[in-house]
């Protein structure tokens, strides 16, 4: 597995796409390939795009990727959609509207279902931030799932985290105060062709008044047509703004801690619940406490130190 | 853990019926696939690139314009090139029955046209997967 590892930092798709496919699946072979990756990672700047479904954000990202490749740079996006909690199936669709990048070879696009997480992002998702930002990616995008109030994973995992609304949500804006409300290093009110833009943006301003009283970075609040590619050369201004404030205050190292600190904790989380689950003594002890709890036989916290005491001790 | 599969669906050429696609792309979802869905206007290029970024076991091809001789045989042997052998393209549309043994030998392996019902697709799929 070497030999992925290697392709990958030269930058060749297959192995890219391989080797995400590993880490998805949580193969053995991945784990091994990311650990010869992971010192030639850190040079990507990620961002992450949010907001609620239909705001424009593949637009959007299609939009930012083409200024990006104007100036040279190559870009990776990471695209999320839901993954159905009935039939493990999903619908990617977020590409329909990044086409025109398929046979960009500058651009790499990985579309990903949620696999049962809950945070608006995937398990493997910082995995294949580190695999394009290996791969000699200098941005990384990373689209959440169309969030609702409370998927706010993405501030750990993204350097510049851009929340996009659009007008018209009302009261809306007023409910949401927490949760996405609060994630924001850069506010997008998208579809600004529409009616009740400046309400909207006034809200978010005073919000953002609020805020950010006595801090030494105001959060920008910027409109954009994605769909006419409008305002989107002034947000690709303001990301680099974002990128140069974390620098200077230094905020930089402490963002960047706080990915690997959620990487570290997903890693453990899944191969403990892998452990749990899938190992074939624990997954019939546990099939059986389950019966136990459900005749009463048991309760579900006893059940509970049952399993972790055969682990912990 | 087990695999999930993961198809592309794509509509190659100037054909802009998308219905029968995306019905299948929703039958494929809720027999616990993860589906690509590009839309409409895809070039031979478009979708084997894709394919290769999406890392797919499968490739769903419709086309009701008639076209399907040149685009899917484009596809196929764009994936040849690229050496991309281990991955499954079937195809659906309006294919006259003539067509399909050629197909088939350009690497089609699976026609399925109006009136398929999805599960014979969907059991198509899971047997002929390459990995």
């Amino acid at each position: 597995m070497k030999d992925i590892a290697e392709k990958v930092l030269k930058g060749e798709p297959r192995a890219i796409a391989r080797l995400i496919t590993l880490a998805e699946n949580n193969e053995l072979e991945a784990a091994k390939a990311m650990k010869v990756i992971h010192p030639k990672t850190g040079n990507a700047h990620v961002i992450g795009i949010t907001g609620v479904m239909g705001s424009g954000k593949s637009t959007l990202i299609y939009e930012l990727t083409r200024e990006y490749r104007k100036k040279g740079l190559k870009v990776g996006i990471i695209a999320i959609d839901p993954t159905s909690p009935f039939s493990g199936g999903a619908l990617l669709g977020d590409r329909i509207r990044m086409m025109e990048l398929a046979t960009d070879d500058g651009v790499f696009i990985r579309s990903m279902g949620t696999r049962g997480m809950l945070g608006g992002l995937t398990s493997a998702v910082y995995d294949v931030v580190e695999i394009l930002d290996a791969s000699g990616k200098d941005i990384v995008l990373v689209e959440t799932v169309g969030v609702g109030q409370a998927e706010v994973d993405v501030i750990k995992l993204a350097d510049t985290t851009i929340v996009v609304l659009v007008p018209g949500l009302g009261d809306a804006i007023q409910t949401i105060k927490a949760g996405i409300m609060e994630i924001a290093d850069i506010y997008v009110v998208n579809k600004a062709d529409r009616s009740g833009v400046e309400q909207t943006v006034a809200e978010i301003e005073s919000l953002v008044d609020i805020a950010c009283s006595g801090k030494d970075r105001k959060i920008p609040v910027l409109t954009t047509v994605a769909k006419e590619n409008k305002g989107t050369v002034e947000l690709v201004d303001e990301i680099e703004d974002h990128k140069n404030y974390l620098r200077k205050t230094k905020m930089f190292d402490v963002q960047r801690r706080k990915r690997y600190e959620a990487e570290l904790v997903e890693i453990i989380r899944k191969r403990l619940m892998n452990f749990i689950f899938d190992e074939s003594t624990f997954k019939g002890k546990v099939e059986s406490l389950i019966d136990q709890i459900s005749k009463k036989e048991v309760d579900p916290y006893s059940a509970a130190d049952e399993i972790l005491g055969k682990i912990l001790k | 853990m087990e695999r999930k599969i993961r198809v592309l669906v794509a509509k190659p050429g100037l054909d802009g019926h998308d219905r029968g696609a995306k019905v299948v792309a929703r039958a494929l979802r809720d027999a616990g696939m993860e589906v690509i869905y590009t839309g409409l206007h895809q070039t031979a290029e478009m979708v084997v690139e894709t394919a290769i970024q999406e890392d797919v076991d499968v490739i769903g091809l419709s086309l009701l314009s008639g076209a399907h001789m040149t685009l899917f045989v484009d596809v196929t042997k764009l994936l040849k090139e690229k050496g991309m052998d281990n991955v499954l393209v079937v195809g659906g549309g309006i294919i006259p029955e003539e067509d399909a043994p050629k197909l088939k030998k350009a690497g089609v392996a699976g026609i399925f046209g109006p009136g398929t019902h999805c599960d014979v697709i969907v059991k198509f799929i899971k047997k002929n997967v390459k990995r």
